[in-house]
């Protein structure tokens, strides 16, 4: 027998190389002494106030979602490290292309919260963004933010402007065609671009582990000839630094990054009917919670005295009233018009169009 | 004035709007230093540079979300799907986003897109080349689908498209691409969006038609002329929306309409050229609408092209039944 030139499941194992990076230990301690965050006390503090924000306003939106008054909602509670701290790594003038999930991320980026709830609720007014906000609303369909980011990305790059786009998606988004289009355009164009893959280990119920034989979502990132890196996503410093580091990376000239970041949400996957319990148990969630990215904050801030029980709930109760000041502002929006919604359709009004605006102003008017 | 081919009048409007606005993106595969698969874009990158004129990864639903997010940062961008065939591939994005994004963000953003596509039968393509997918995205409220039958209209409405802050779905067919040459002139000019045009004047009977199929409704009139038959040729150019006002004034001066279009019978924009027809012009007919189009399978075979795609004689016989009807 001659000799042997190949070895597959030498190859397999090969591919699943990929370690999770954490700084911060469930106890609230940093694990490495050589590292030490790169974010002043007030940073720190801004962060962590950013993600008890998020769970306070997760709270309040089930609430509200239930009491009829917010509509299609998506609970949050438990990515705070994922989604927060990612964000708080951009700067106003990256250009975010969220998910669904993905509302407080895109309130920290500048939507006032009223429009947020506009859009929930599914009212126009809430998706009229400002010229200078650089973001696309939530997008329903799986993946295809990523291939517009990397149209949005490639035109950083060719206006010579030193910012990224930053898109979200979940585990279930990866196995899209538009996920792996998205991250090799960007790749071959060196676009900078931050993907950012939040996985909460189920795709409404289709656990993680159906979705792809890749032990990480990050080695996906291979392919493409991309870096791809897996951090603890219950981890706030490590997910704001990772996410820096991208943003730094990409924005000099490297091209892309994929970050994938290990979360999980407490509740179902939407307020529309959706029973985690016919798909999760009780032991993992348990073993999540333990995880908690607030609560581990939290001990760090407190640890270093930089956070205190009553600070909390003081903060607490001033973003409940900030929830109800943006809820009681959309309930007192104008109607929707149909003629409006004609006029959008085209910049420029064709004559079928226009008839159809004439019919429908006439009937408002009435 | 220089007689020229379709496919160097396409050119001529590329190269007009890419020297006339910076923000003007040329992309697609094949589209740089090859020119195009039907050389398009011929000269184009070597002229402009591989930042304004550049090849993509070979992937439509990425082309898409490119577009998508360059047209969102600012420039005017001008994909090219290699053959509307492969536009399945691309679908979410044109239709799920590019065509909504006005309307989705309340009027705050536009979306200054024209997807270019060569389509269209009798050119002896292998599968999902030739098909005539217009009456797909027909249906996408919030795009134009413009079909240019001529060199003339195809530069003049192919820089009106560019122009357009909205977005544009422009279908060039391949059989006109060089099979005949015509006065175009030289520098820019625009041919309207949205609006028809009367190919031929005449008096008996009304043809609506756009693409490819004018010439062959052209071709029929002619003979028509001959048996004493004047038949008026209406070439649609813009088939989304359609230009109801001219196919109204058409059928409401003949009295008579056949509609002619390559793509198959159902649902597509001969159906709907028929309804306007039937909605707002019923009491004008003197006889039945007749309609020319494919049958109902999917695209033939290249060796049944022939037989399968409609013709001159086509028409010239359904002209004649509604005549005598």
């Amino acid at each position: 027998m001659s000799k042997k030139i190949i070895d597959f499941e030498q190859l397999k194992e090969q591919c699943d190389e990929f370690e999770t990076i954490k700084l911060l230990s469930e106890e609230g301690k940093i694990i490495d002494p050589e590292w030490q965050p790169d974010l002043s006390d007030e940073e720190l503090i801004e962060l962590f106030k950013q993600m008890l924000w998020s769970r306070t306003l997760d709270t309040r939106s089930t609430k509200l979602n239930r009491q009829g008054r917010l509509g299609f909602y998506a609970p949050t509670a438990g990515e705070e490290a994922s989604q927060i701290a990612s964000n708080f790594a951009m700067e106003k003038e990256d250009f975010v292309l969220p998910a669904y999930r993905d509302v407080p991320q895109l309130v920290q980026h500048g939507l006032p919260l009223y429009k947020a709830f506009l859009w929930s609720r599914g009212h126009v007014d809430g998706n009229k963004y400002p010229a200078d906000f650089n973001a696309l609303p939530p997008q329903i369909i799986i993946g295809a933010q990523y291939v517009q980011a990397a149209g949005v990305a490639l035109g950083f790059k060719l206006k010579g402007q030193k910012n990224v786009a930053y898109t979200y998606t979940g585990d279930g988004g990866t196995s899209q065609g538009d996920f792996y289009e998205g991250i090799n355009f960007a790749g071959a164009f060196q676009a900078p671009a931050v993907f950012i893959v939040q996985n909460n280990g189920f795709a409404i119920s289709v656990p993680r582990e159906k979705q792809t034989a890749a032990k990480t979502l990050a080695q996906k990132a291979v392919a493409a000839g991309i870096p791809g890196v897996q951090v603890d996503g219950m981890d706030a410093l490590a997910v704001y630094e990772v996410t820096k580091a991208a943003r730094d990376f990409a924005i000099n000239g490297n091209g892309p990054v994929l970050i994938e970041t290990l979360t999980y949400r407490y509740g179902p996957h939407t307020l529309s009917g959706d029973d985690p319990k016919r798909y999760r148990t009780k032991e993992t969630d348990d073993f999540w919670r333990e995880k908690d990215p607030l609560v581990r904050m939290r001990k760090f801030l407190i640890a270093k005295d930089l956070w205190s029980q009553e600070q909390e709930e003081k903060y607490v109760e001033e973003v409940k009233t900030e929830i109800n000041e943006a809820i009681d502002k959309v309930e007192n929006m104008p109607q929707q018009k149909i003629s409006e919604y004609l006029k959008n359709t085209f910049e420029e009004v064709p004559a079928n169009i226009q008839a159809a605006v004439e019919y429908y102003e006439a009937k408002e008017a009435k | 004035m220089a007689k020229k081919t379709m496919i160097k009048a396409i050119t001529e409007a590329l190269d007009e709007e890419l020297a006339r606005d910076e923000k003007v993106l040329v992309f697609g595969e094949d589209v740089g230093k090859n020119g195009g698969v039907f050389r398009a874009t011929e000269g184009l990158h070597e002229k402009y540079g591989n930042e304004r004129v550049f090849d993509t990864p070979l992937a439509e639903s990425g082309i898409g979300g490119l577009a998508a997010g360059l047209a969102l940062q600012g420039f005017r961008v001008v994909p090219e799907i290699q053959f509307f065939g492969f536009v399945y591939e691309a679908m979410d994005e044109i239709a799920g986003h590019i065509s909504r994004m006005h309307f989705r963000l309340g009027g705050t953003r536009k979306m200054p897109v024209t997807i270019r596509a060569p389509f269209g039968g009798g050119v002896h393509t292998p599968e999902l080349h030739a098909d005539s997918l217009e009456g797909l995205v027909a249906q996408m409220p919030g795009l134009r689908v413009v079909i240019p039958s001529n060199p003339y209209d195809a530069k003049g409405l192919l820089i009106s498209a560019i122009r357009s802050n909205d977005p544009v779905v422009f279908l060039e067919h391949m059989k006109l691409y060089r099979s005949f040459k015509e006065e175009v002139p030289e520098g820019a000019y625009t041919v309207p969006l949205d609006k028809a045009q009367v190919a031929l004047e005449g008096t008996d009977i009304s043809i609506i038609s756009y693409g490819a199929m004018v010439r062959e409704s052209l071709k029929a009139a002619q003979k028509l002329a001959k048996q004493g038959i004047k038949a008026e040729v209406v070439d649609l150019r813009t088939v989304s929306p359609i230009d109801e006002e001219t196919i109204l004034a058409s059928v409401k001066k003949t009295g008579r309409v056949v509609i002619v279009q390559e793509a198959q019978k159902q649902a597509g924009v001969g159906a709907q050229v028929a309804a306007s027809i039937a909605e707002k012009g019923i009491l004008y007919l003197e006889a039945p609408i007749g309609r020319i189009a494919a049958p109902n399978t999917p695209y033939p075979f290249s060796e049944a092209e022939s037989a399968w795609l409609p013709n001159k004689q086509d028409i010239i016989d359904k002209v004649k039944e509604n005549i005598n009807f």
